[in-house]
C-alpha cells in the first residue's frame, strides 16, 4: 500500500504531473489506433471529444456535472484506501445514500432551503454510511474480506432499491419505477441560477450547487487525512497495522470509522444526481459512477486534488464521448467505455511502465 | 592482494564489480579473490554492500560492469541456476526450506533428476551418504525439517548446496540464529569443508567469527573494498576501525549499577498463541530502577512474546505485570495506556512495528504520541509543533541527515533507530523495554546507542533489553536473564555470566552453576 499517498523525497512534479500526463497520452494514442481500426479519423474524434467536453458553456457544465459524481465516489474510495481497505461498494453506498436524499426531497419539498439542504446532506451521509457499516463491521470483527462483502452489497442495494421503487415509493398511477417529483423547495440551485444572481449569464446545464459541495468535501478530506490526529491514525493503520497496534491505535475501530466516512462521501452523489438534476428517485441513478470512482481514486493517487482533476478528466470522457457517438456513425457509447478502460489501464494498472525509462533519463522518480 | 603466480587459479575472483541502484552506488569496482580450499571472510557494516555483492555472485542481480571468474574461467552469472552450474552454493540467513518436507525431499527439491521420483531418491541417498562420510555432515534424511533444531536446519542448507555440486559456499550471516555452541559446531564443519578443498565465503558483521574461522578477510565500507588482509595479521580493533573508518570503542564503558527499588515486576506470566500453545510459561522476575536487565536466548524462545506482553500488545493467559507496584490491566488500548503510565517500548522489528516506512521522519516521531496535547491545535494536528519536536529530537540524538520531511525509509538503520529511541525516551519513561537495540545498525551508531542506554540507566530508569547478540547483552546488562523454550532458564549476575554458561542455558540445559530462577539484584 506504499505506492500511494505522499511521495515525499521523490520529485513530486514528476510523480504527480509528468507521469500521469505521459500515461494519459499513451492511453489516448492507443485509443486513436482503435478508432482508426473501426474506420474513423482519430484526429477528428479527438477534436469532437474535446469540443464536446469543453467547447461550450453547456459542454463544460455537463463535464463538471459528471465530475461532481466522480469526485464524491473517488473520495469515498480514497478514504477507505488510506485505511488499507479497498471499498468496491461506493456504487451501492451512493445508491442507498440517494435514498436518504430522496426521502428528504419527498418530505421536505416545501421546507425552507436553509433546513432542507443540511437535512439532505445529513441524510445522504447517514444512509451511505449505514450501507457501508455492515461490510465494515464484518471486516473489523469477523475478518470477512471487504472486497467481497462490498461487491455483494452493491447487488443488495440494487435489489432493495428496485423493490422499494416498484412497490413502495413509486408514484401512484404510473408504470415507470420512480417517485413523484420533489417539491421545488428541495431542488439544488443550478449553476445558471447561482451565477445569474451575481450577474453572470451562462448557458443552461445540469451543473448545480452540488459541485461546490463536492469541492468542499475534497477540502475536508484533505484537512482530516493530513491534518488531524484521527487522519494520522487512519494513515498509520493503512500503511502498517502492526505499527498502529504498537502506537495504541485500534485498527478495527479506525477501519470501521473510515468505512463510515467512505460510505458517507459516496452518499453525496445523491445530492448532485437527485436534488440537483433528476428531482426524483429513479432506478439505477448512480449509473456506474461508484466504479468510475475507483479509477478516479487510482489515477488521482488517492489525493483529493488529484481526485478532482481525475474526476474532471473522466467527466470529460463521459461528456465528450457521448458527443462523439452522436457525430460519428461508427462510434457507439461502447467506444467511450473502451477509451475509459484504456485510460484506467495506463494510469492505474500500468502506471509504472514509463517510470524506469524516465529514471534512465536521469529523473528522480 | 598477492599476485596469482601459482598454477592453481583462485576459486572465485571478482574483477571490478560495480552496481548502482538509482542514485545509490551499492558496489564500487569491487575486486578480490578467494583461494581454493580457504575460508574467506567478507565483513562490513550494514549497508556496506555485502549482500548486494553476494547477490551478484549468486545471480540475483547483474553487475553493471565487472567480471566474475570461477576456478580460472570467466563466467556469466545472470541467474541463480547459472551460479549453481558454476559450482557456487549459497546458504541464506533465512533458510529456504519447505518446513513440512523431509530433509531428503528438501535436498533434492529442484534437482530431482527426472520426472519419476524413485530413481532420483535412491541416487540421492547414496550420494548423501557419501557426503556425510566425506564431510562429517550427518542429517536425519527422513525427518521433517520443522522438527529439526535450527543448527541442523542450517546443515541441511549446506548439504543442499553440496549436493548440487557446490565448490564455493557462500554463507550469509550464518550465526544469527545459533547459540554460541552451535556456532562453534558450524565453524568446525566449515574447517572440515576447507580441508576437503571447498572454498567458503563467510559474510558477516561479527568480528569474533571472522577472527575465529577465516584465513583472509576483505573489508567493505560504503560499497568499496577498503582492506584485504590475512586474518592472522589483524585484530578486532583494526578490523572495526577499517569497517567504520575511525577508531571504535568495542567495550561499553560503564560503572557498576546502583539498583534502586523494583519498578517492574512480572509474576507467573503465561502467554499462549492463537492455537493455544503456551509460548511463555512461569515467567517471574523483577526489574529495578537504575539497572539494565539483558535477555539472552536463541531467537524464537519466547523473547518476542515477553516484549509484547510487557508492552500490552498481547493479552497474557495468566499472571500479572506490575509497574511501580500497580498492576497493569491487559484489556483495552494496552500500548497507549502503558505509555501514559511510564512504560515505553522500542520494538524488536523496527520496520514491521516501530516505524511506518512510507511516512516522513516527523510523522514517525509522533507515532504513539499523536494524541499528546502538545501536537494539537483545536481539532487540528499542528504541523509546526510536529516539525519542531522532530527537529529537537534529531538534534538531541544526532539523527542524520536532520531532515524531518524526509521519508524514514531513506534513513540508515542506525538513524531510524536513533529516532525511535528519541521518541520513546523523550516522555521520560520509568521503564524502557527494548528489543534488539542495534539490529541493522552500523557500528558507529551502535557505540552511540549503547552509551545513551547506559546513561539512561544512570539516570535511574529501568531498562530491559532483549538482544540476539550475546556480545551486546554481555556488554550492556547488569543482570542477564536467559530464555529457553518460553521459560526462564536462569538469571545470572554479570560477574558470574560467562559466554559458556549462557550458552548452556540458551540450549535449555539448566542446573548450570549459579543460575537462579528467581530474580534479585546482585
Amino acid at each position: 500500500m506504499s505506492a500511494a499517498g505522499q511521495p515525499a523525497g521523490r520529485s513530486r512534479w514528476g510523480e504527480l504531473i509528468l507521469l500521469p500526463t505521459i500515461n494519459l497520452v499513451a492511453a489516448l494514442l492507443l485509443s486513436g489506433l482503435v478508432i482508426r481500426l473501426i474506420g474513423e479519423s482519430p484526429r477528428q474524434a479527438l477534436q469532437l471529444m474535446l469540443a464536446g467536453a469543453f467547447g461550450s458553456q453547456e459542454a463544460i457544465g455537463y463535464t463538471l456535472y459528471y465530475a461532481t459524481n466522480f469526485i464524491f465516489t473517488g473520495l469515498a474510495v480514497a478514504v477507505a484506501y488510506h485505511a488499507g481497505l479497498f471499498n468496491i461498494g461506493a456504487e451501492g453506498q451512493a445508491y442507498i445514500g440517494g435514498l436518504g436524499v430522496g426521502l428528504v426531497g419527498l418530505v421536505g419539498g416545501n421546507w425552507p432551503f436553509w433546513l432542507v439542504l443540511p437535512a439532505a446532506i445529513v441524510a445522504a451521509a447517514a444512509f451511505g454510511a449505514a450501507w457501508a457499516f455492515i461490510p465494515a463491521w464484518l471486516q473489523a470483527r469477523r475478518g470477512s474480506h471487504i472486497v467481497i462483502t462490498t461487491i455483494m452489497f452493491n447487488f443488495l442495494a440494487s435489489a432493495l432499491m428496485t423493490w422499494l421503487l416498484v412497490n413502495i415509493l413509486i408514484k401512484p398511477g404510473q408504470q415507470s419505477p420512480e417517485t413523484r417529483e420533489f417539491g421545488a423547495g428541495a431542488w439544488l440551485p443550478t449553476a445558471q441560477s447561482l451565477l445569474g444572481r451575481i450577474g453572470l449569464t451562462v448557458a443552461a446545464s445540469p451543473l448545480n450547487l452540488a459541485f461546490l459541495l463536492a469541492l468542499g468535501a475534497a477540502g475536508l478530506v484533505w484537512a482530516i487525512i493530513w491534518h488531524t490526529r484521527w487522519g494520522y491514525a487512519l494513515r498509520v493503520t493503512g500503511e502498517n497495522p502492526s505499527a498502529a497496534l504498537y502506537a495504541g491505535i485500534a485498527p478495527p475501530a479506525v477501519m470501521l470509522l473510515a468505512m463510515l466516512a467512505s460510505g458517507a462521501l459516496a452518499g453525496g452523489l445523491g445530492l448532485n444526481e437527485l436534488m440537483g438534476v433528476q428531482h426524483r428517485i429513479s432506478l439505477d441513478f448512480p449509473a456506474g459512477a461508484g466504479f468510475v470512482g475507483i479509477a478516479v481514486a487510482l489515477m488521482g493517487r488517492n489525493h483529493p486534488l488529484g481526485i478532482c482533476l481525475a474526476a474532471i478528466l473522466f467527466g470529460a470522457l463521459m461528456q465528450g464521448g457521448s458527443e462523439l457517438s452522436f457525430d460519428l456513425p461508427h462510434v457507439t457509447r461502447d467506444m467511450v467505455v473502451v477509451i475509459q478502460g484504456l485510460v484506467i489501464l495506463f494510469c492505474g494498472a500500468l502506471q509504472n511502465v514509463f517510470r524506469a525509462r524516465l529514471r534512465r533519463l536521469g529523473l528522480n522518480l | 592482494m598477492e599476485p596469482t603466480e601459482t598454477p592453481v587459479p583462485p576459486a572465485l575472483e571478482l574483477r571490478g564489480l560495480d552496481k548502482r541502484f538509482g542514485s545509490v552506488h551499492a558496489n564500487r569496482a569491487i575486486s578480490f579473490s578467494a583461494a581454493r580450499g580457504s575460508i574467506h571472510g567478507l565483513i562490513g557494516e550494514n549497508g556496506a554492500g555485502k549482500s548486494t555483492l553476494m547477490n551478484i555472485v549468486y545471480g540475483f542481480y547483474t553487475a553493471d560492469t565487472g567480471e566474475i571468474w570461477v576456478q580460472g574461467r570467466k563466467r556469466e552469472i545472470r541467474r541463480p541456476a547459472e551460479a549453481i552450474a558454476a559450482g557456487i552454493g549459497m546458504v541464506h540467513q533465512h533458510f529456504m526450506l519447505v518446513q513440512n518436507f523431509s530433509v531428503l525431499e528438501n535436498i533434492i527439491l529442484g534437482a530431482e533428476g527426472g520426472a519419476r521420483l524413485q530413481g532420483g531418491v535412491a541416487r540421492a541417498r547414496a550420494e548423501l551418504a557419501e557426503l556425510a562420510r566425506t564431510y562429517g555432515l550427518e542429517a536425519p534424511l527422513d525427518e521433517p525439517v520443522e522438527r529439526l533444531p535450527v543448527g541442523l536446519q542450517q546443515r541441511v542448507e549446506i548439504l543442499k548446496a553440496l549436493y548440487r555440486g557446490a565448490e564455493i559456499l557462500i554463507l550469509d550471516e550464518p550465526t544469527a540464529v545459533l547459540t554460541p555452541q552451535e556456532a562453534d559446531q558450524l565453524f568446525r564443519m566449515l574447517r572440515r569443508l576447507r580441508e576437503e578443498g571447498k572454498t567458503v565465503l563467510l559474510v558477516t558483521h561479527k568480528l569474533r567469527e571472522i577472527l575465529a574461522v577465516t584465513d583472509r578477510v576483505t573489508v567493505l565500507r560504503q560499497g568499496a573494498v577498503v582492506a584485504e588482509v590475512r586474518t592472522a595479521d589483524t585484530s578486532a580493533a583494526e578490523l572495526a576501525e577499517k569497517m567504520v573508518g575511525r577508531a571504535v570503542l568495542l567495550q561499553v564503558e560503564k560503572t557498576p549499577a546502583r539498583p534502586g527499588p523494583p519498578l517492574l515486576e512480572v509474576r507467573d506470566l503465561e502467554v499462549r498463541d492463537a492455537q493455544g500453545t503456551p509460548r511463555l510459561r512461569g515467567i517471574n522476575f523483577q526489574l529495578h530502577a537504575g539497572e539494565i536487565l539483558g535477555v539472552a536466548g536463541v531467537s524464537g524462545n519466547g523473547q518476542s512474546e515477553l516484549l509484547e506482553a510487557l508492552a500490552g500488545l498481547c493479552v497474557p493467559s495468566r499472571g500479572a505485570i506490575l509497574l511501580a507496584g500497580r498492576e497493569l490491566r491487559p484489556a483495552g488500548r494496552g500500548a497507549e495506556s502503558r505509555r501514559a503510565l511510564g512504560l515505553a517500548h522500542v520494538p524488536e522489528d523496527r520496520l514491521r512495528m516501530g516505524v511506518v516506512s512510507g511516512f516522513s521522519a516527523e510523522d514517525n516521531a509522533i507515532l504513539g504520541y499523536h494524541n499528546a496535547a502538545a501536537y494539537q491545535r483545536g481539532p487540528w494536528l499542528s504541523r509546526g509543533a510536529v516539525r519542531q519536536e522532530c527537529e529537537r529530537k534529531m538534534a538531541a540524538w544526532d539523527v542524520r541527515p536532520p531532515q524531518p520531511a524526509m521519508r524514514i525509509g531513506r534513513f540508515s538503520g542506525g538513524n531510524q533507530q536513533k529516532l525511535v529511541l528519541a521518541r520513546e525516551v523523550d516522555c521520560r519513561p520509568k521503564v524502557l523495554i527494548i528489543g534488539q537495540p542495534t539490529r541493522g545498525v552500523d557500528i558507529g551508531a551502535i557505540e552511540f546507542i549503547h552509551r545513551r542506554l547506559v546513561a539512561l540507566r544512570d539516570e535511574g530508569r529501568a531498562l530491559l533489553i532483549v538482544s540476539v547478540e550475546l556480545e551486546e547483552v554481555l556488554g550492556l546488562a547488569d543482570r542477564i536473564l536467559v530464555m529457553a523454550g518460553g521459560e526462564i532458564a536462569g538469571i545470572l549476575g554479570r560477574a558470574e555470566a560467562t559466554e559458556e554458561k549462557i550458552g548452556l542455558l540458551m540450549a535449555g540445559i539448566t542446573g548450570a552453576a549459579g543460575s537462579r530462577p528467581e530474580g534479585s539484584p546482585p
